[in-house]
C-alpha cells in the first residue's frame, strides 16, 4: 500500500517541527526517512501512524484519506525505539496481543490465535523464548518480539522508529540484515528513520533526507550518495573535504591552495566539496591543483587506508580525510608528518547563493571536451 | 561482617552515639506510646475491655468509620488515578497547576478544611441554603463527614501513581493502541498491571488516613453519640467523660488498624522493590 503524504505541518507550541512536507512513499518498498535529531523525521512518522496529529495537510493510505481514522483502526505495524514490549506480558502473550485485540468477527480462535504466534516466534528464531518476560530478553531479543508483535495482525504497512538505536554495533548489523530479508519476503510498504547515514544507505531502496522540518532530498542511496543537492545532504552523508575559496580566473584561491576550474566564471566566493574516494595524494603538486596537507593520522583498520590531512598554508574547517587501497599504502608508504598534495579527481563546486552543485571533472578534461561542467 | 559499611577515619564513638540517639528517641516517642495504648486498654482486665469495645456506641462509631473509609477508598481511588493518567498523559494548559492543587489537602489544617466545607454546605452556606430548600443535609451527618474525608485523602492515590506513570512513560500504551486494542483493554491489559502496587500502596495509605481522621470530620459532625460519631472522635468523648479505659481500649482498635496497615505497607513496598518476574529458566531446545 503506497503512502502519499500530503503538505503536512505541525507545530510543538513555537518549535515548527514539519512545515509543507509533501512525500511519495511507494508501494512495497523500504524507505529512510534520514535526518540529525530536530530535523522533524520521528513527529513525521508518529503522523503517518496517527499517534500525532498534523497541523495541517493529508495523510493517504493506497489513495484513501486516513488523516482522520484513529491509530486503532489504521491497521499498521509499529516498532518503538524503546521496544515497548508489554512488561507484564510474557513473549507469547505479547505478540498475541494485536489478535486478541481484533474485533470479534474478525479475530481467529484460541488455537488459531496460538498457532499464528508459535508461527512468528519461528520467524524471529526465538521459539524457545515463549514464556518469557521482556525483562528477561537481550536487546536484540526485544527489538525481534517487538518487531513479531507488530508483523501479527498482517499490517500492509511497517513503520520503524530508530529501529536499531539501542544496539550495539554487531547485532545491529545482524538485524539490519535480517529485517531486509524479511521485508524482502513479505513487501509490505515500510519506513523506517533514523540517523545514522550508513544504516539509511546500506537498508532502504529510497532515502528521504530531513532538515529543519523539511525534506532535503529524496533519491535511492546511490543516486544520493553521488548526487547531493545542496551542502546540507552532502554534509550529511559520510565526510567530505571542502576547499572554500574565491574563484578568480579559472582557479578556486584560498591562501596556498588552489584548484583548477575549466571555462570562465566570474569573480565570487565559492565552495568545492570533494568525497574522500574522489582525491588522491602526490608527493608534488598536480598541474591543475596544488592543495598542500600535512598527514595528521593513518587508519588501517578497514578495507581501506584512511588518512586524515591538516591543511597547509591554508585553511578548512574540518581535517581532511584521504581513502587509499592498502596496496596503494604499501607502495607509497605515507606516514604521519609529512607534506604531501591532494590531487582532485572529481569535484562538487558550489557557488553564492545556489543550491545546486556543479561537477568538475578533471580526469576527462584531457580526455575530452565533452565533459559537462 | 559488622564493619562492612564502615568508612574509613570515622570514630566508633560518633557512629554508637548516633544510632544511639535515634534507637533512644524512637523508644520514647514512637514505641513506648504503642505500648502504653494497650497496657491502659488492658489494665482492668480482658473482660472491661471486651465490654468498651462491644459497647452500643463505640460499636456504632467502628461501624460508621468503616463506612466511611468503605467509600471513601473507592472514590479517591478512581478520583487519584484519573487525575494521575490524565496529567501524566496528557499535555494541557495548567497542567503544572493541577498538579500543585492536588497538595492543597496536604497543606491546608484538616480544621480548616472542615470549616470551609461547613461554610459552603452548611445550612447557611451557599450551596447548603439551596439544599436545605430540598431538604438535603450535608453537614452534620455521614454525608459531610465522607466529603471531609475525601478532601483529606484524596491526593494519596494520585501522589503515588504520578511518578510511576511519569518514569514509565506512555509507550507501552501506545503500543497497545497501534495494535488495535480498545480504550478499556489497554487500561485493564496495560496500564492497570504496570501500576498494581503503587496503586494498592495509595489505598493503605488512603484507609489508614480515612480511619484516623480527626480534626476536619469533628468540624463537621456534631458528635452526636450514636449518630455522627467516628472513632477517632468517640476516643476524645470517652476521654473527656472520664471513662479513661474505654477511650483506650477504643484507641488501642485504632492502634491496631494502624499497625496492620504498616504490615501491609511493608509487603507492597517489598513487592514494588521486586524486579517484575523471576520464573524458573524454561529451555526448550
Amino acid at each position: 500500500m503506497s503512502i502519499t503524504i500530503d503538505r503536512i505541518s505541525k507545530t510543538f507550541g513555537r518549535f515548527q517541527a514539519l512545515r509543507d512536507v509533501a512525500l511519495e512513499i511507494p508501494e512495497g518498498k523500504l524507505t529512510a526517512l534520514l535526518g540529525p535529531s530536530g530535523s522533524g523525521k520521528t513527529t513525521l512518522l508518529r503522523i503517518i501512524a496517527g499517534l500525532e496529529s498534523s497541523d495541517s495537510g493529508r495523510i493517504l493510505f493506497g489513495g484513501e484519506d486516513v488523516s482522520s481514522l484513529h491509530v486503532r483502526n489504521r491497521n499498521i505495524g509499529f516498532v518503538f525505539q524503546h521496544y515497548a514490549l508489554f512488561r507484564h506480558l510474557t513473549v507469547a502473550e505479547n505478540i498475541a496481543f494485536g489478535l486478541e485485540s481484533l474485533p470479534r468477527r474478525q479475530r481467529p480462535s484460541k488455537p488459531e490465535i496460538r498457532q499464528r504466534v508459535a508461527k512468528l516466534l519461528e520467524m524471529i528464531q526465538l521459539p524457545q523464548l515463549a514464556d518469557r518476560y521482556p525483562a528477561q530478553l537481550s536487546g536484540g531479543q526485544k527489538q525481534r518480539v517487538a518487531l513479531a508483535r507488530a508483523l501479527a495482525t498482517q499490517p500492509r504497512i511497517l513503520l520503524l522508529d530508530e529501529p536499531f538505536g539501542a544496539l550495539d554495533a554487531k547485532v545491529r548489523k545482524d538485524l539490519r540484515r535480517w529485517l531486509r530479508a524479511l521485508h524482502d519476503e513479505f513487501h509490505f510498504t515500510s519506513i523506517f528513520v533514523t540517523h545514522d547515514q550508513e544504516e539509511a544507505l546500506e537498508l532502504s531502496d529510497q532515502v528521504v533526507v530531513m532538515s529543519q522540518g523539511q525534506v532535503e532530498q529524496v533519491n535511492t542511496p546511490t543516486e544520493l550518495y553521488a548526487k547531493p543537492e545542496s551542502r546540507f545532504v552532502f554534509d550529511f552523508l559520510g565526510h567530505v573535504n571542502v576547499l572554500s575559496g574565491v574563484v578568480r580566473g579559472q582557479k578556486l584561491v584560498q591562501g596556498d591552495a588552489w584548484v583548477s576550474l575549466p571555462g570562465n566564471r566570474s569573480e565570487q566566493e565559492a565552495q568545492l566539496y570533494l568525497r574522500p574516494h574522489e582525491v588522491h595524494l602526490a608527493r608534488a603538486p598536480d598541474a591543475h591543483a596544488r592543495l598542500p596537507l600535512r598527514i595528521d593520522a593513518v587508519s588501517l583498520i578497514g578495507s581501506e587506508v584512511r588518512i586524515e590531512l591538516v591543511p597547509e598554508g591554508w585553511q578548512s574547517n574540518e581535517i581532511w580525510e584521504v581513502g587509499m587501497s592498502h596496496n596503494e599504502f604499501a607502495r607509497q608508504n605515507p606516514s604521519r608528518g609529512e607534506l604531501w598534495y591532494g590531487v582532485p579527481d572529481i569535484g562538487h563546486l558550489f557557488s553564492g547563493d545556489n543550491g545546486q552543485p556543479k561537477t568538475v571533472d578533471w580526469h576527462c578534461r584531457d580526455v575530452a571536451k565533452a565533459c559537462n561542467i | 561482617m559488622a564493619n562492612a559499611h564502615r568508612r574509613v577515619g570515622d570514630q566508633p564513638w560518633v557512629r554508637r552515639s548516633l544510632i544511639g540517639t535515634a534507637l533512644l528517641l524512637a523508644m520514647f516517642m514512637l514505641v513506648i506510646p504503642v505500648v502504653v495504648i494497650f497496657a491502659q486498654a488492658l489494665s482492668a482486665g480482658w473482660s472491661t475491655f471486651a465490654d468498651n469495645v462491644t459497647d452500643q456506641y463505640t460499636l456504632h462509631a467502628i461501624g460508621l468509620t468503616l463506612f466511611v473509609a468503605a467509600l471513601t477508598v473507592p472514590l479517591n481511588l478512581v478520583f487519584g488515578t484519573a487525575l494521575a493518567w490524565s496529567v501524566t498523559r496528557f499535555h494541557f494548559p495548567g497542567r503544572k497547576l493541577l498538579i500543585t492543587l492536588i497538595d492543597i489537602p496536604f497543606a491546608v489544617s484538616p480544621v480548616i478544611a472542615g470549616l470551609l466545607y461547613l461554610l459552603l454546605y452548611g445550612r447557611n452556606g451557599w450551596l447548603g441554603g439551596w439544599l436545605a430548600n430540598y431538604d438535603v443535609q450535608l453537614m452534620f451527618s455521614w454525608p459531610g463527614i465522607v466529603m471531609v474525608t475525601v478532601f483529606v485523602t484524596c491526593p494519596f492515590v494520585a501522589r503515588e501513581l504520578i511518578p510511576l506513570m511519569q518514569q514509565q512513560g506512555s509507550e507501552e500504551e501506545e503500543a497497545g493502541v497501534v495494535l488495535g486494542a480498545s480504550g478499556w483493554r489497554i487500561f485493564r491489559k496495560i496500564t492497570l498491571p504496570n501500576i498494581k502496587w503503587a496503586l494498592i500502596y495509595g489505598v493503605v495509605l488512603t484507609n489508614a488516613r480515612a480511619v484516623g481522621e480527626f480534626g476536619a470530620v469533628s468540624v463537621v459532625s456534631g458528635n452526636v453519640r450514636g449518630e455522627t460519631n467516628t472513632l477517632p472522635l468517640h476516643v476524645e468523648l470517652l476521654y473527656q467523660d472520664y471513662n479513661v479505659v474505654g477511650a483506650f481500649a477504643s484507641a488501642s482498635l485504632l492502634a491496631a488498624i494502624a499497625m496492620l496497615t504498616l504490615v501491609v505497607k511493608a509487603f507492597v513496598e517489598w513487592r514494588q522493590s521486586r524486579p517484575i518476574v523471576s520464573t524458573p529458566e524454561k529451555e526448550v531446545s
